[in-house]
């Protein structure tokens, strides 16, 4: 993931919303092995536009240049002000990024536990073509290691393929991609989780309403996320479409392969990111050159930018990203999204445009919004739902890989204050969620069984 | 209560919260660090010797309780190095959060963290069918459970305030008390299913605690009567 702090220009702010509208890659539908048909194309882009999603550029600069008209000393004050404002404001980034994170693990979480059908194993993706039915330890292993190198080697593929997308601007292809993938992942992901859901609670519906619901549900989203709505249906829509997509992925992926996975694609995504020849940076790079949005089809943000335009009136004042998910279901292969936070700074402009020549140099209150890739939130998902359904430990283990996961988008959101790059945000969250989990599992659990059978305190 | 506790007064401020979790993290990484010294006991054992076994367990609760200790202490190092940070940034040379108010907060993470974890299967379960104590155990196992978890929170919250005030003056002897009434809570809790050793001292202990916390933060006598007579 990437984080990376934003100052834009009021000029650039009319670009970004006018860009803002790319629709979301629709995910790629996986193929079950149970029959459903999957567009491979449709997930490698969607791949792609996770991927393309995820990085985001330093903007820094941008602060820099924005007042070209300003002094210089003026120039370096503000610069100086907002990192200090950013700096200070950056608790309460961080808690609007707690928030959908931790919706978006509940959600998962009461699903895994409520409903059974999540936790059968029916079968696997084509992404993970060995089986892990294997009898001896060694076979396993090897399977599942395999199976991440094919399932890493598919993100890799696709993401190379959205950079190249999008640097030779087929936005045309991008976007129908996006609609198709998001597309897929609303109706027909939520039909199978409605299915699920109503078959648990032994709960009848007949077909008619049953289309009805669904229809309403994955218009509004459509419209939602690939053009106006207001925020905070928009990051409803996001979060849900993201633990849909985790739940998918926790039915489908199997057991030690899953946890390799979720290894192999924090190293990757650190790769990613920050080598210089990276696909997510260069893609970052290549929308900060184009002074363009990146996809905002795959990110989720969280707060709106306002933008005034300096010689026109109030431009739509939408929330900056929707960024669909879709590459989430790209994602079977894409498992990973790059997420990156992006810490931006939109201006608030002044509602007034009685005096567009000084707004420019009028040093505007700045909302910021932190931007988080949909990849982040669905591994993060997988990670704590995964917990969930397979540790014996149940609810301790599930706690404990929570608040590890908290922890690790403190400290990346911290890194990224520091640092005001795109970072990547799966790294440190997936590597404390991994070892907190592990040796919940094995080492707390017996010592809290022990201790409440004798009902000790400590 | 605790999650009252969290929603009043926490949850307003984004530096709390983030304060929170990461003293819900230490203690949680005191508890792995904990039990992997007891893992590792139990497994160099004998698993048959009862007696051997009880007394590894005790080992384990009192070394957690050390470790739980060390990690607040270490939670505050941490803590004052960031109010220094935050002072730093601040537009008007003062920290946005008191040490006092981080020291409550910290309490409650641990507080929070340590109920959740003694709690969480037990209600787990208790959703399901099945009867209290059918084997001959205590039937309030339940209830004395759900208490004991609640004064244990709210005894952590207090010795979070007393450990940092201690801490900040220098009062040895009051860190000293804090680690002392934490090993004699555990210690308490090896009396149940006789509940009226453990409850009761707890209790007791709790309200003490209670108010030397309240007099170290600040309070007084009168601040009460005149928050009490105020308000109604």
């Amino acid at each position: 993931m990437i984080t990376f702090m934003n100052n834009s220009d009021s000029e650039e702010e009319p670009c970004n919303e006018r860009t803002s509208l790319m629709s979301a890659e629709s995910p790629p539908v996986p193929s079950y092995q149970d029959g459903l048909q999957a567009s491979q194309a449709g997930e490698a882009q969607a791949h792609r536009k996770r991927r393309a999603g995820s990085s985001r550029g330093p903007n820094n600069i941008a602060g820099g240049e924005m007042s070209g008209s300003g002094v210089p000393v003026r120039e370096s004050i503000l610069e100086n002000e907002e990192e200090e404002l950013t700096l200070k404001y950056g608790a309460k980034h961080v808690i609007m990024l707690f928030v959908p994170v931790t919706l978006c693990m509940i959600v998962v979480v009461a699903t895994i536990k409520s409903v059974r059908f999540y936790t059968e194993k029916n079968g696997q993706l084509i992404y993970t073509p060995f089986s892990e039915d294997t009898p001896s330890v060694g076979q396993r292993l090897l399977n599942s290691v395999l199976n991440t190198i094919v399932m890493i080697s598919v993100i890799i593929v696709m993401t190379v393929f959205l950079v190249l997308l999008y640097k030779y601007r087929c936005y045309k292809f991008i976007h129908g991609w996006l609609i198709l993938s998001s597309l897929m992942l609303l109706f027909l992901f939520t039909y199978i989780y409605l299915g699920e859901v109503l078959k648990t609670y032994n709960v009848a519906m007949d077909y008619p309403t049953l289309f009805i619901v669904i229809w309403n549900f994955g218009a509004v989203g459509m419209i939602c996320i690939h053009w106006k709505g207001p925020l905070q249906l928009q990051q409803a829509y996001l979060i849900m479409i993201s633990a849909l997509m985790a739940l998918v992925f926790i039915k489908y992926l199997p057991e030690w392969s899953a946890w390799v996975i979720l290894g192999a694609i924090s190293i990757y995504d650190l790769m990613a990111v920050l080598c210089p020849k990276g696909p997510l940076r260069m893609l970052v790079e290549t929308a900060q050159e184009r002074n363009e949005p990146i996809f905002p089809a795959l990110i989720y943000s969280s707060a709106m930018m306002w933008t005034v335009g300096m010689a026109k009136p109030d431009t739509a004042a939408r929330g900056p990203s929707q960024q669909t998910w879709d590459a989430a279901e790209d994602g079977r292969e894409h498992l990973r999204s790059p997420s990156h936070a992006e810490s931006q700074m939109p201006e608030m402009r002044s509602p007034v445009p009685t005096r567009p020549v000084t707004s420019i140099e009028e040093l505007e209150e700045e909302e910021r919004g932190v931007k988080l890739g949909l990849g982040d939130f669905i591994f993060y998902s997988v990670l704590v739902g995964k917990a969930a359904a397979t540790a014996s430990g149940d609810w301790n283990t599930t706690l404990a890989c929570f608040v590890a996961i908290l922890i690790g988008l403190c400290l990346t959101l911290l890194l990224l204050a520091v640092f005001k790059k795109a970072l990547p945000a799966l790294p440190i969250s997936i590597t404390f969620g991994l070892i907190f989990y592990f040796s919940t599992d094995n080492l707390v659990r017996p010592f809290m069984d022990t201790l409440a059978s004798h009902q000790l305190y400590i | 209560p605790a999650f009252g506790l969290f929603i009043f007064t926490i949850a307003r401020d984004p530096l709390r919260i983030i304060i929170l979790i990461a003293g819900a993290f230490f203690w949680l990484v005191s508890l792995l660090l904990s039990s992997l010294i007891w893992f590792i006991a139990v497994k160099a054992s004998d698993p048959q010797d009862e007696r051997l076994q009880k007394g590894l367990l005790i080992f384990g609760v009192m070394f957690s309780v050390l470790l739980q200790e060390a990690f607040r202490f270490l939670y505050y190092k941490l803590l004052r190095k960031a109010i220094e940070g935050l002072v730093a940034l601040s537009e008007d040379g003062c920290s946005p959060i008191s040490i006092q108010q981080m020291a409550y907060v910290a309490g409650v993470g641990f507080g929070l963290m340590s109920g959740a974890f003694s709690m969480i299967n037990l209600l787990a379960d208790a959703l399901g069918p099945g009867t209290v104590g059918i084997h001959g155990d205590s039937q309030l196992y339940f209830l004395t459970s759900a208490f004991m978890t609640m004064v244990l929170i709210f005894l952590h919250t207090f010795w979070g305030i007393l450990f940092f005030h201690g801490c900040e003056h220098r009062r040895w002897w009051e860190i000293a008390a804090v680690v002392i009434m934490h090993l004699t809570v555990s210690g308490l809790s090896f009396c149940n299913p006789l509940y009226v050793g453990s409850l009761v001292p707890s209790y007791l202990l709790m309200a003490a605690a209670a108010a030397w916390a309240y007099l170290v933060s600040g309070g007084s006598a009168q601040n009460l009567r005149r928050f009490l007579l105020c308000k109604c």
